[in-house]
């Protein structure tokens, strides 16, 4: 069960407190009405999904209802940084 | 390949069982194939076999990364079911059904598929609905499916808690009496066997690092350890790794991989006859032959390739099941597990071309991997064979999430098991 | 019976505290201390099982959590029924009750006994994946009797009366163990300063030093671990855990531990006591010192009772004062197990010889066993047991240097116990269930804890040290490791003298030759509760099951309720042998939670039933149930369904509540209803984007209804939203959808328009809000409040502030049923009063409440969609026929807007929802029923579309239906057909969804 510091309230919280969202770092198109079908689908579906670092939202639902950033090993577990929405992550994938 | 039957076994117990063949060869990858697959799971080897048994495509090879069947065939909780909302995913499910109905025979490997019946209980009027609607889809389209009131279900199941004083009451259930479990080992095996003295190539310990790809077009795989491996076609059943194999491919995939987690209690005499499935408190049951109280968690949140979960998950499974077979709390819970699955947006899975001409992906099974594999290797060989989708597998297109042409089992099915 | 295997004196049990117990309907005599299997033992009871696919008979092997055996069936009434208790981990009390779960008529003289002699042969590994496949239609026959044969012990039938707690735990150190090695890391821990747990299944701390001889620092080891234990509890922050189990180890340091409150001392827990508790612990650092358990060697019916591994046999003669047996043969491959025979001799038994496999036996305890004058056989093994229920003499012969085969004559020698030693594997599961491979060593031969992203550390057995000194030394290292990755200052601990031996080198050997080849030599077994014999492993890999992953999966070895603890590293020997690997090449299978079994009660806790989930009321609950309501659950929310009186039907009470509705006035409890404040200077642009339609030009007291869409354009939820001021709004929501309304809001804010200044704040439980509605509703409200209600003043769709029955209220002229309608919402604290304030007034216009079925049979009167129930995630607003609510003119392109347009969304012949009036307009349609064009058709028929929602209107006289109809809007007047399950059809006309008062003019006057 993983033990998620909230970057907000500044405390190692409970997985239980928080939601997980899915990729981070998804912008959306500036302009859908001009997106082609592909383009639109590839923004709302199309995932990275890796095996190794993740940028990842999380919502704390039960606590600050702060969205912010987590870069996670998708295969240990190990959460590697945490940092506010519109900041970028210092721990980076490789290639 | 040497036929199994009781009259062999006896056989075999005279020469204390010293002449068994093997189950299958362990060949030398040839340089190249008519059709490589990459994923010795069970839709992998079902694959296999239906190239090899229909289309008379015999020149494959299996590159399996670890041992045959390691993967969520040999991870799940065994159910098999047809009973799914939508047109597309009910006729593919209910082909797979009844290829399964067959099964034992046809591989002569006892799947031990026991048609005991899965019921889905109904606790809210939402769910009374939404199970209707099923039930009469299904049976206008050839899928016996019933509704049965609280009382009827009590006396089917007497271990399950009918009672008004449960916190979300059972009002009812749909039942599928075809529905039942198979041994998941038996699916693998069988079908990988079959395959075999059929004259496919089963390479074990063989991972895929590369794709060799030239304008566009798949001509070979890279492997580890016997480097590149030419093709025709290529096929990647990789469930909990497809956007691994996606990413070397050079595109991305409508999923997430997730833990789902399941947990067995230690064998106990026989409590429980069919499967027992609860969208609305969720947890779902079974019993294994063994006695084994086999039980299904939830899915995780987030992207896991780790094969476990969070313990909350655990808790609030144990949680549901006592809560809808009380009698179970002083059973105990002897071990759990948790596999990676390729969860779509709409929980159905991709059967399909891709953008890279030759290469076909069949992944996105998400928890209903295991009760698809025989209908998921059949259509997806035909798929490999024709080089186009087969009919039942056209609507589970890669491009469907372009489209919009989503066939969503979450609305109405809830957790689609 | 007398406890004729009981020594007059030793071990820590009490002699002078006797208990009486009962195991298979007969009663026997044991003492304060005992387990179970030690009194069993004490009593001379030899068989305790009879095993899984052979119905051999079975007796107690290990001493603790290994044992795969002594699984009973315990508790004394039906309530209290415990299946698969380890023998050897329950402790006695008296009256207690318990049986062997297999065996018939008992577990002594099994029937199936002689069929496991008879079909044993017929059953290899996998047998039945090869048959009982023909004729295909018997295999649910076969099934049957397989499935009676299924379980060891059985669920109770009455329901658990017992109670469960969690306690969540935060601690510096979480030592799991507390042997010498555990307990000198959580001392040096706490005298650091660290906030210290230490846990250990036992019922006493100590370890395997509570069954030792040995003294440590001039005491004995008792009287060593009673100083330490002393000493740890005088530190208010270390927290010391007996009989509590880390059954798992989970990510990011999150252990569970199962602790045994009271099945220690009954079967029931006392009056006001849980009977277990699992501790939810975060531990910034932890301790593994969970130790070794002595592995069994494999040789011909190593399974006859009186088999057991050497470790045990010491355990019983100095823990429990009970030796199991008169006439001991020890087998071994290392020097630790003479300790046993010492043990034995010492207690005035015979040993009738140490059988060394080693060519060469030399050691100090090597040395004191020569001297005592014990026959010491080396180069030399037991390869097969005599006897039926208790061994009755073994086969000594000679073997190879490598242990490959046997190469001298064999000699018999009589005696009723073998005690086996094939050194010791480490205790790694834990370490193994966050993921991390365990690795092999081979000096020790045996796997350790491998490398680890968890704050982990391991000190002593589990290490594969094993030497007391060493493990004492490991154990403060660790505690001073600790304590320094704490930030603190490691405290020095002195380590205690003890006695040090020197030892000769082990031989690495699991499976013991036979003269025969594995196949046709006696069952050699591995794994005894699933039956694996080393000839099954052997026949697996020659069928090419040639991973470790198939072997165990073809034999079942290591899925029993011991988890292979006894037989999976002999298993992975003997299956790398078989496949010409080594043992790492081989690899080892996945430890996973639990450690041991636990209690489905335990995990659940306190969450079921009444606190499965919590139910949440409104404030006029109160009246609800003093007026007889039934309610619905809808999410979590318990809302009235309708509210019957004396001797009707549904039918009669919502058809009395749909009429007052229509001809005077009735009143709903729409307090669940979502609600949320969002203020802000960019909040009318906020709702812009997440609603599909207009929301501009929405003046300061208006209210307007909106669809909300994800980014797909499929609907997710709807509600009315009015505006409370020019930068402030107040959102109403689906009951079941508000939360994750909520969450999405923020999302999209938070994540994707921070430029927006816009807040939002859930306020659904500070409102209590009550719908009024009906011809009579403003007459009534009237007569309450000191708003204007004139159609001229406060329109349709407008709000006010004032105040109702002498409270503020907020009044929305909104209206779900088309009938005239306010919605009073007032603070929750005062919602009762209103309410009842408003049927003082309202009885003379026959004020009728009504519920949840009523507001849906009411609105389907006029189509208005409920969210959830006509929609599935898959309809847009153009499939609801509601183009009208989306605004494509907007400025900025809302969330689902783009994904409406994609080509499959603009498909004429999508699914698209209708009215539906079914030929005979007593007939109502089933909700869920599915159209088709031609009923005739054969099966699989081409579906048309579901009835979503579907009633008898009383005020129409007549049923109505909306349903989805593929290209329905465009096929008004036409008529599909309803083939039920029962063989009726139904026959039913497409026409509007509007079936009453299609302009509306109800709800203007």
């Amino acid at each position: 069960m993983l033990h998620i510091y909230c970057p907000h309230c500044c405390e190692l919280r409970e997985e239980e407190e928080f939601h997980a969202k899915g990729q981070a770092h998804i912008a959306r198109p500036l302009d859908p009405d001009n997106c082609t079908d592909a383009e639109w689908g590839n923004y709302v579906f199309y995932r990275k999904n890796p095996r190794g670092l993740h940028h990842e939202i999380w919502y704390h639902s039960t606590g600050c209802r702060k969205f912010f950033n987590v870069t996670r090993d998708t295969q240990t577990y190990a959460i590697k940084e945490v940092y506010k929405i519109g900041e970028q992550p210092q721990v980076v994938a490789e290639g | 390949m040497q036929r199994y039957s009781g009259f062999g076994l006896l056989k075999h117990s005279l020469s204390y069982h010293e002449n068994w063949q093997r189950v299958w060869r362990n060949p030398q990858p040839k340089k190249k194939y008519d059709v490589i697959i990459i994923g010795g799971g069970g839709h992998g080897l079902a694959t296999a076999y239906y190239l090899a048994k229909e289309h008379g495509i015999t020149n494959v090879a299996v590159l399996e990364k670890g041992h045959l069947g390691g993967g969520n065939i040999s991870r799940n909780t065994t159910i098999v079911r047809s009973n799914y909302l939508w047109d597309e995913s009910a006729a593919l499910y209910e082909h797979s059904m009844k290829l399964w109905e067959g099964l034992s025979q046809e591989l002569n490997y006892n799947q031990m598929f026991s048609q005991r019946g899965v019921y889905h209980t109904c606790h809210t009027l939402g769910d009374m609905r939404t199970n209707e609607r099923l039930v009469n889809a299904n049976r206008l389209k050839g899928i016996p499916n019933e509704m049965l009131d609280a009382e009827q279900l009590q006396k089917e199941i007497p271990a399950l808690d009918c009672s008004k004083s449960a916190r979300y009451p059972v009002m009812g259930a749909s039942v599928q009496r075809r529905g039942g479990n198979a041994r998941h080992d038996a699916v693998a095996w069988g079908y990988a066997r079959a395959a075999d003295s059929l004259g496919v190539d089963l390479i074990q310990n063989c991972e895929v690092i590369d794709m060799e790809i030239n304008d566009g077009k798949i001509t070979g795989v890279k492997t580890k350890k016997h480097g590149v491996i030419k093709a025709d076609r290529v096929g990647c059943v990789t469930a909990g790794n497809s956007g691994v194999l996606a990413k070397m491919a050079g595109f991305e995939l409508p999923l997430e991989s997730h833990p789902l987690q399941a947990l067995v209690s230690e064998p106990i005499k026989p409590f429980l006859d069919t499967v027992v499935m609860s969208n609305h408190v969720h947890g779902y049951m079974s019993q294994s032959d063994k006695g084994d109280l086999v039980i299904g968690a939830g899915i995780d949140g987030w992207v896991g390739y780790g094969q476990r979960g969070s313990y909350s998950i655990i808790e609030h499974t144990i949680q549901a099941i006592v809560e809808l077979f009380p009698c179970t709390s002083r059973v105990r819970m002897n071990r759990q597990w948790g596999g990676i699955v390729d969860t779509c947006p709409d929980a159905s899975p991709v059967i399909s071309e891709t953008p890279i001409k030759n290469l076909f992906f069949n992944c996105g099974w998400g928890t209903g991997g295991f009760k698809g594999t025989p209908g998921s290797g059949n259509v997806f060989a035909h798929t490999l064979a024709h080089g186009k989708a087969h009919p039942l597998a056209e609507p589970f297109s890669y491009y469907r999430f372009h489209t919009g042409a989503l066939i969503d089992e979450h609305g109405a099915a809830g957790v689609a098991h | 019976m007398s406890q004729k295997n009981r020594l007059q004196s030793g071990g820590r049990i009490d002699r002078s505290k006797a208990l009486t117990f009962t195991y298979n309907g007969r009663q026997y005599k044991g003492y304060q201390g005992d387990t179970i299997a030690s009194a069993l033992l004490a009593n001379g009871v030899d068989i305790v099982a009879r095993s899984f696919k052979y119905s051999r008979p079975r007796g107690i092997v290990a001493a603790g959590a290994e044992e795969p055996n002594a699984v009973l069936q315990v508790g004394a009434t039906e309530a209290t029924q415990v299946p698969n208790v380890r023998a050897t981990q329950q402790e006695l009390y008296d009256g207690l009750v318990c049986g062997a779960t297999n065996g018939w008529p008992s577990v002594e003289s099994d029937m199936m006994g002689l069929m496991g002699k008879v079909g044993g042969n017929m059953m290899p590994p996998g047998f039945y994946y090869k048959t009982f496949m023909y004729p295909q239609s018997m295999w649910k026959t076969y099934e049957k009797f397989i499935r009676m044969a299924a379980g060891l012990g059985r669920a109770p039938k009455e329901v658990d009366q017992d109670e469960y707690d969690a306690v969540n735990q935060h601690c510096d150190l979480m030592v799991v163990g507390a042997g010498p090695a555990g307990l000198m890391a959580a001392l040096t821990a706490a005298r650091s300063g660290a906030r210290v747990i230490i846990a250990d299944e036992q019922s006493e701390f100590g370890g395997h030093l509570l069954s030792s001889r040995e003294r440590i620092g001039g005491k004995s080891a008792a009287d060593w671990v009673a100083d330490i234990v002393e000493e740890l509890a005088s530190y208010p922050d270390v927290l010391m855990l007996p009989r509590s189990t880390v059954n798992g180890y989970h990510d990011h340091n999150f252990l569970t531990i199962n602790e045994n409150r009271s099945d220690y001392k009954g079967d029931k827990a006392p009056a006001d006591q849980v009977r277990q508790r699992m501790h939810r612990v975060r531990a910034h650092w932890v301790v593994l010192a969970t130790g070794a358990h002595e592995r069994p060697l494999v040789y011909g019916y190593n399974d006859v009772p009186g088999c057991m591994i050497a470790s045990a046999v010491s355990t019983y003669i100095n823990r429990y004062g009970v030796v199991p047996g008169n006439k001991l043969v020890l087998m071994t491959t290392n020097d630790s197990a003479y300790q046993t025979a010492l043990d034995w001799a010492d207690a005035g038994r015979e040993v009738v010889a140490v059988v060394d496999t080693r060519a060469k036996a030399e050691g100090d305890l090597v040395e004191a066993v020569r001297k005592r004058g014990i026959k010491v056989i080396t180069g030399s093994a037991v390869i097969e047991v005599s006897g039926k229920k208790r061994v009755s003499g073994v086969t000594v012969a000679a073997i190879d240097a490598k242990g490959d085969k046997v190469v001298g004559g064999a000699q018999h020698m009589s005696c009723d116990t073998v005690a086996s030693s094939g050194g010791w594997s480490p205790v790694v599961h834990l370490s193994c269930h966050t993921g991390s491979r365990p690795v092999w060593r081979e000096d020790i031969f045996g796997f350790v804890p491998g490398p680890t992203v968890q704050k982990q550390l391991i000190a002593g057995g589990i290490n594969g040290t094993y030497a007391l000194e060493k493990v004492l030394a490991e154990g403060v290292e660790a505690g001073r490791e600790a304590a320094t990755r704490l930030g603190l200052t490691a405290a020095d601990v002195q380590l205690p003298n003890v006695r040090s031996l020197s030892e000769g080198k082990a031989m690495e050997l699991y499976h013991i030759p036979h003269t025969k080849p594995t196949s046709r030599a006696p069952k050699q077994f591995v794994d005894y509760q699933n039956d694996v014999t080393a000839a099954a492993i052997e026949l697996a890999t020659r069928e090419g099951f040639e991973a470790i992953e198939h072997v165990k999966r073809y034999t079942a070895m290591g899925f029993g309720t011991d988890q292979g603890k006894l037989g999976n590293i002999n298993g992975m020997a003997i299956t790398a042998k078989s496949v010409g690997q080594t043992i790492p090449e081989t690899g080892t299978t996945v430890f996973r939670p639990n450690y041991t079994p636990i209690a489905f009660g335990a995990i659940a806790g306190r969450n079921c039933k009444e606190l499965f989930e919590p139910k949440r009321f409104s404030a006029m609950h109160k009246w609800h149930e003093e007026n007889g309501a039934l309610y619905e659950d809808v999410g979590q929310w318990k809302r009235p369904w309708y509210f019957p009186k004396a001797g009707e039907t549904m039918q009669q009470s919502l058809d009395r509540e749909c009429k007052a509705v229509r001809e005077s006035v009735g009143i709903l409890d729409a307090s669940t209803l979502g609600k949320i404040d969002i203020q802000g200077k960019d909040a009318r642009e906020f709702l812009a984007r997440v609603y599909t339609n207009a929301w501009a030009k929405l003046g300061v007291g208006k209210c307007r209804y909106g669809l909300m869409c994800k980014e797909d354009g499929m609907v997710f939820d709807d509600g009315v939203t009015s505006c409370l001021g020019e930068n402030h709004f107040l959102m109403t929501t689906t009951t079941g959808g508000a939360a994750g309304v909520l969450e999405w809001l923020e999302l999209y804010h938070q994540t994707e328009w921070p430029e927006l200044e816009v807040y939002f704040t859930s306020v659904t439980d500070h409102w209590a809000t009550m719908t009024i509605s009906g011809p009579n509703s403003r007459k009534l409200l009237a007569e309450l409040t000191d708003i204007d209600l004139s159609n001229d003043t406060f329109k349709f769709m407008d709000w006010r502030e004032g105040s109702v029955a002498g409270v503020p209220a907020r009044v929305f002229r909104i209206s779900f049923t088309g009938e005239l309608s306010f919605e009073v919402n007032v603070q929750a604290n005062y919602g009762l009063h209103v309410w009842e304030k408003l049927f003082e007034h309202g009885a003379k216009y026959n004020l009728t409440p009504y519920g949840t079925e009523t507001m849906h049979i009411l609105r389907a009167e006029k189509g208005f969609i409920i969210a959830g129930q006509d929609t599935d995630g898959s309809v847009t607003p153009h499939d609801l026929g509601m183009s009208w609510c989306v605004a494509d003119s907007k400025p900025f392109s809302y969330i689902g807007k783009r994904g409406m347009m994609r080509s499959d969304c603009v498909r004429k012949d999508r699914k698209q929802m209708v009215g539906l009036k079914t030929k005979d307009p007593k007939v109502v349609l089933p909700e869920g029923a599915q159209a088709v064009a031609d009923p005739k058709q054969p099966i699989p028929m081409d579906l048309l579309g579901h009835v979503s929602s579907s009633y008898w209107s009383a005020n129409l006289n007549r049923s109505i239906a909306l349903g989805f109809v593929k290209g329905g809007l465009e096929r008004m007047g036409e008529t599909v057909y309803y083939p039920l399950a029962d063989g009726r059809v139904i026959e039913a006309e497409i026409c509007s969804p509007i079936f009453l008062d299609p302009k509306g003019e109800r709800q203007n006057v």
